[in-house]
């Protein structure tokens, strides 16, 4: 199948292995990727600061890109959450409407497609870590996927998987909510990291680039050695 | 940005740094997950029950003007006088008039969140009286001259030697730092004010239109010694609490139980119908219920967050919410805080001077899976961010995402955007973190990750070659 991968807009900029393991894997399992080069980004930061209208040029641009699509992959729950969820309600009443719900309805998330689309779950992958998984909260209560990420985990040589108490609990990067209160969203941070570092993982994983940039932006500068990594470099190690 | 918002701001960043409470918040909602997943374990599907419980909720709300009217004639028809207020001064006028009528000099109150909202103890104070919570939390709350601190648990922030403290400085009477030992200085001041007391004040969690009752939860026995021992008892409701029938109870008392404090049911579960009829032997008087409107109705307009109107005040989205788990119920300065506060207080006082607590999540949607009633309300602070933004745009931000749209919609000013990231981080990290950083807010705590050379699309667009 021909499948069109949406490339978030932060993936593209800041964490391009993530794109590449996707389009690789993809490929991999022998089918066809097509990355629209006119899109930038969904639209979420102007959506989610309430800027309805600002967020619609951009959002309208992404739906002219995806109208011939046969399979809608983006890789990340928020983004992914985006198209799926709320562009219908974005075009809501407007002319974009139909063609806002025809393209949600065949947009998914990257490892809820290949496990629960393509029925894939083993890439072959090696990762000799001990690893615990952080659910983006738009990928676990937006679109429901909780299974899909652990999946993929558990066919991967060498890895264990251990979930931290707060495996559930937002990270705290929330989009513009990160430096609209920096002080609420590092102590929320905090929260997640100290709960990742409990179960003694090497990584932590997650199928959401954004979340893992905020992390481990605290990481970081925290001098701390627990280290986050995109779920598609890790389906992607050999 | 309003004060009530600057305010915010300046209390998150205090409460933020308080490790001390942090720690405490934490481990008393841990201590709360775990008997709520116990209890919510003996349902049969907790899932079916949050389904029936919105939808009653539904058709009561959506019915308002039928069960309200049977409500209201069956608790006349037994000798109970309603009034209507349509604002919190009205209610509090009312409530003083009743005062003024029975002479009395001192009120007894079981825990109301409605009555914190219509401000009703400052109301009585001005006017002379004496007002005593009988709630062991919000005892201590007074004691304290604090608003509660969440809906629920109004004290939960305070360690039992802050209470020990409490006590011996207003009381002169705390022998130890024991619960028991301190419950029983509470009840001992209590016991005397239930005697003396000339009106009895209570909230209410459900009114029953189906039989004309008021239904009372509570786990300390206090609501009934209210209720019980003065000759005139008022209750204040909002006109959201009323369900169809009796019968429905059999959902939500076990229900509110369970979402709100991890139990099965409450110590204490009362049904009030009325006055006392002749030839009984106890109960007040006269009995006064105060239907309250307070911008209800307003909310009831809504289509999309009318929704919100469900809520049975259990607590459960505050507790589930990582935003007040790690500022606390104050840092809102609302009467009710959490998800729940933030969704109603912009219609209860104002969307521009309120609108601050919408943005202040990160809509992780862990309320709504939290609400027992199923209030959509992550995405109602969403839908609050888009009315606030439509009514009165911020200019700079606004032009911020015009300018944003305008590039993101022409991809190469996209890609020389992205460029002048890279070429810039080098000189952004000379000032990380300090007021010439452009990324303060993010870099103040948190580090960037460095720009790599290439781009995914430089990647695609060359291997496509």
């Amino acid at each position: 199948m021909t499948i069109t991968l949406f490339i978030p807009c932060f993936v593209d900029a800041l964490f391009p292995r993530a794109g590449i393991s996707m389009v690789q894997l993809l490929e991999g399992l022998g089918h066809k990727v097509v990355c629209p080069e006119e899109i930038s980004c969904c639209g979420q930061p102007p959506f989610n600061s309430g800027y309805w209208g600002e967020a619609r040029p951009v959002a309208a641009k992404v739906l002219e890109q995806l109208k011939d699509a046969e399979a809608v992959v983006i890789g990340s729950g928020s983004c992914g959450a985006m198209v799926k969820k709320f562009y219908p309600e974005l075009f809501a009443g407007k002319p974009q409407e139909e063609l806002a719900k025809k393209i949600a309805a065949r947009t998914w998330e990257f490892s809820d497609f290949i496990v629960s689309k393509l029925g894939v779950t083993d890439f072959g992958a090696k990762f000799p870590h001990k690893v615990t998984f952080h659910d983006g909260c738009h990928g676990l209560r937006e679109l429901d996927i909780k299974k899909s990420p652990r999946a993929l985990l558990a066919k991967v040589q060498g890895l264990q998987l251990v979930e931290m108490a707060e495996a559930e609990t937002c990270c705290g990067f929330g989009g513009t909510f990160a430096a609209k209160f920096p002080m609420i969203s590092t102590a929320m941070g905090d929260v997640k990291c100290a709960s990742a570092a409990e179960t003694g993982a090497e990584y932590i994983v997650s199928n959401d680039s954004s979340c893992l940039m905020h992390l481990q932006g605290l990481l970081t500068r925290q001098g701390k050695p627990l280290k986050t990594i995109h779920l598609a470099e890790v389906l992607n190690q050999r | 940005m309003s004060t009530f918002a600057s305010q915010f701001l300046k209390q998150a960043r205090v409460m933020t740094a308080d490790l001390r409470h942090r720690k405490i918040i934490r481990t008393a909602l841990t201590n709360y997950e775990i008997v709520r997943d116990k209890r919510k374990g003996a349902f049969q599907s907790w899932e079916s029950a949050r389904q029936a419980a919105a939808e009653t909720k539904w058709e009561a709300v959506n019915h308002l003007d039928k069960y309200l009217v049977e409500l209201v004639s069956k608790l006349e028809a037994r000798g109970t006088k309603v009034h209507w207020a349509s604002t919190g001064a009205q209610a509090s006028e009312i409530i003083l008039q009743i005062v003024r009528d029975k002479q009395a000099r001192s009120v007894i109150k079981s825990k109301s969140m409605t009555s914190e909202e219509v401000h009703l103890n400052a109301a009585l104070e001005k006017a002379g009286l004496e007002v005593v919570e009988s709630d062991l939390g919000e005892f201590i709350m007074q004691l304290r001259d604090e608003p509660p601190y969440h809906i629920v648990f109004p004290s939960m922030h305070l360690t039992r030697g802050e209470i020990k403290d409490l006590f011996q400085r207003e009381l002169g009477d705390a022998p130890s730092d024991s619960p028991e030992e301190l419950t029983m200085v509470a009840r001992r001041a209590l016991r005397k004010k239930y005697l003396t007391a000339d009106i009895g004040f209570t909230g209410a969690n459900f009114a029953i239109a189906e039989t004309g009752m008021i239904s009372i939860t509570e786990n300390e026995g206090n609501a009934r010694l209210t209720s019980a021992l003065p000759k005139t008892m008022v209750s204040l409701l909002g006109i959201e609490k009323v369900l169809p029938r009796l019968e429905d109870l059999a959902l939500f008392l076990p229900m509110l139980a369970t979402a709100g404090t991890g139990q099965a049911l409450t110590c204490y579960n009362t049904m009030y119908g009325g006055p006392r009829q002749p030839g009984e032997s106890d109960g007040p008087e006269e009995f006064h219920v105060i239907l309250l409107d307070n911008h209800r109705t307003e909310l009831l307009a809504d289509a999309e967050q009318r929704d919100a109107l469900h809520c049975i005040r259990c607590g459960a989205c505050l507790n589930a919410c990582p935003i007040f788990r790690n500022v606390g119920g104050h840092t809102y300065a609302t009467t009710y805080s959490g998800p729940i506060g933030s969704v109603i207080t912009p219609h209860l006082r104002g969307l521009q001077d309120w609108k601050h607590l919408s943005n202040a999540s990160s809509l992780c949607g862990g309320c709504t899976e939290a609400c027992p009633v199923k209030i959509d309300l992550h995405h109602h602070l969403l839908q609050n961010r888009r009315n606030a933004a439509t009514e009165e745009p911020a200019f700079f931000e606004r032009s911020l995402y015009q300018i944003f749209g305008f590039v993101a919609n022409r991809p190469a000013l996209w890609a020389v955007a992205k460029k002048l990231g890279r070429f810039g981080q080098p000189l952004q990290n000379l000032v990380k973190g300090t007021a010439l950083d452009p990324a303060k807010a993010w870099t103040q705590t948190r580090d960037l990750p460095p720009m790599p050379k290439e781009s995914f699309k430089d990647w695609w667009q060359k291997r496509k070659g």
